[in-house]
């Protein structure tokens, strides 16, 4: 999902720098409100920094015979909304253009409109919809994780196709062809994400129970909870 | 064990080898390149120059230092936090949904 430094044409760079840009700062708002709000948030609001910390600097080898990162951004979208992960997302993306030459500054606007605003919204959606449909709480979470990641991806692979069309098949033609990198090493990826989120859910529903609740994420439940009891 | 920590135990025990397999079965074929990697070759192989270079760009072992330093840094909190919110269920005698306002 890293668009190399350099490797978006100006005009492109700058275009998605100024689409990522109001996300950001509308994220950095969303951040120090809950935080200010919430202040018993900030434990959980750490986890979800530090879940798309660990998974994105980890490249994980696919089916493919590539190796791709996982982006770590759902469980983050589905507590807290995705204008929050806009902001932490970002975060993590300068980390890695400045120390670790991966990604960069000039693609900076790009990469996080992939990573930290289409990526959480996409999986926030899935989440919700997975929800509205009637599923419980980790089937959600599992769409909405998985989906976080593959989102991530395709955005990517559509910027790449924006800024160099296929002198034959075009915009289309330039978009299957990132595609083919980009999303079939994914999709394993994304399963494995997915699962890992459920994993954080499965401990989150039994240790942070009252600031789910608070969340909205679990219903309050009218008796004690008993451990195992949610699913 | 109970049946939760099994499901936990399984659930890891999935992840791992959804990601083993494919190196187990492949036999050390393939190079694992990085698809962010590929991407670029491949425009480079096409006639682009990038415009821009990074400001600091680490030699490979430091690079696989940082990566790990990223990666224990977001361990790191994510162990303490987990583990603060266990060790407040373990400590109330209370359920806590019970001790919520709401």
């Amino acid at each position: 999902m890293h668009i190399a430094e350099g490797f978006l044409p100006a005009g492109h760079a700058l275009g998605w720098t100024i689409a990522a840009a109001p996300f950001v700062a509308h994220g950095a708002r969303a951040v120090v409100k809950e935080v200010r709000e919430n202040p018993e948030s900030t434990l959980l609001l750490g986890a979800a920094g530090a879940f798309t910390f660990v998974l994105s600097a980890i490249k994980l080898p696919s089916v493919t015979g590539s190796s791709s990162h996982p982006t770590g951004t759902g469980p983050g979208a589905i507590l807290f909304r995705p204008p929050v992960m806009a902001l932490l997302g970002t975060v993590v993306l300068l980390f890695q253009a400045l120390l670790l030459a991966h990604g960069g500054l000039t693609t900076l606007g790009a990469n996080a409109f992939a990573f930290a605003v289409v990526g959480p919204w996409a999986g926030y959606g899935a989440y919700r919809l997975t929800r509205a449909a009637g599923a419980g709480l980790l089937p959600a979470v599992f769409a909405g994780v998985a989906l976080a990641d593959l989102a991530t991806y395709v955005t990517t692979s559509l910027q790449l196709a924006l800024a160099f069309p296929d002198p034959a098949g075009g915009l289309a033609g330039a978009l299957a062809k990132f595609l083919g990198v980009f999303a079939v090493t994914q999709i394993p990826l994304a399963i494995g994400e997915g699962l890992l989120g459920v994993l954080l859910f499965r401990v989150l529903t039994v240790n942070a129970r009252p600031e789910l609740e608070r969340l909205g994420v679990l219903r309050p439940a009218p008796v004690a909870a008993t451990p195992g009891g949610v699913a | 064990m109970s049946r939760r920590a099994l499901v936990n135990v399984l659930i890891v025990v999935a992840v791992v080898a959804l990601f083993a397999v494919p190196l187990l079965v492949d036999g050390g074929t393939s190079e694992y390149g990085g698809t962010d990697a590929a991407v670029t070759e491949e425009l480079e192989a096409d006639g682009y120059t990038p415009w821009f270079d990074s400001l600091f760009s680490p030699a490979g072992e430091v690079e696989s230092g940082l990566f790990a330093l990223q990666a224990a840094l977001g361990a790191g909190v994510l162990g303490y936090v987990l583990g603060r919110l266990r060790g407040r269920r373990t400590a109330t005698p209370t359920a806590p949904a019970e001790a919520d306002p709401r």
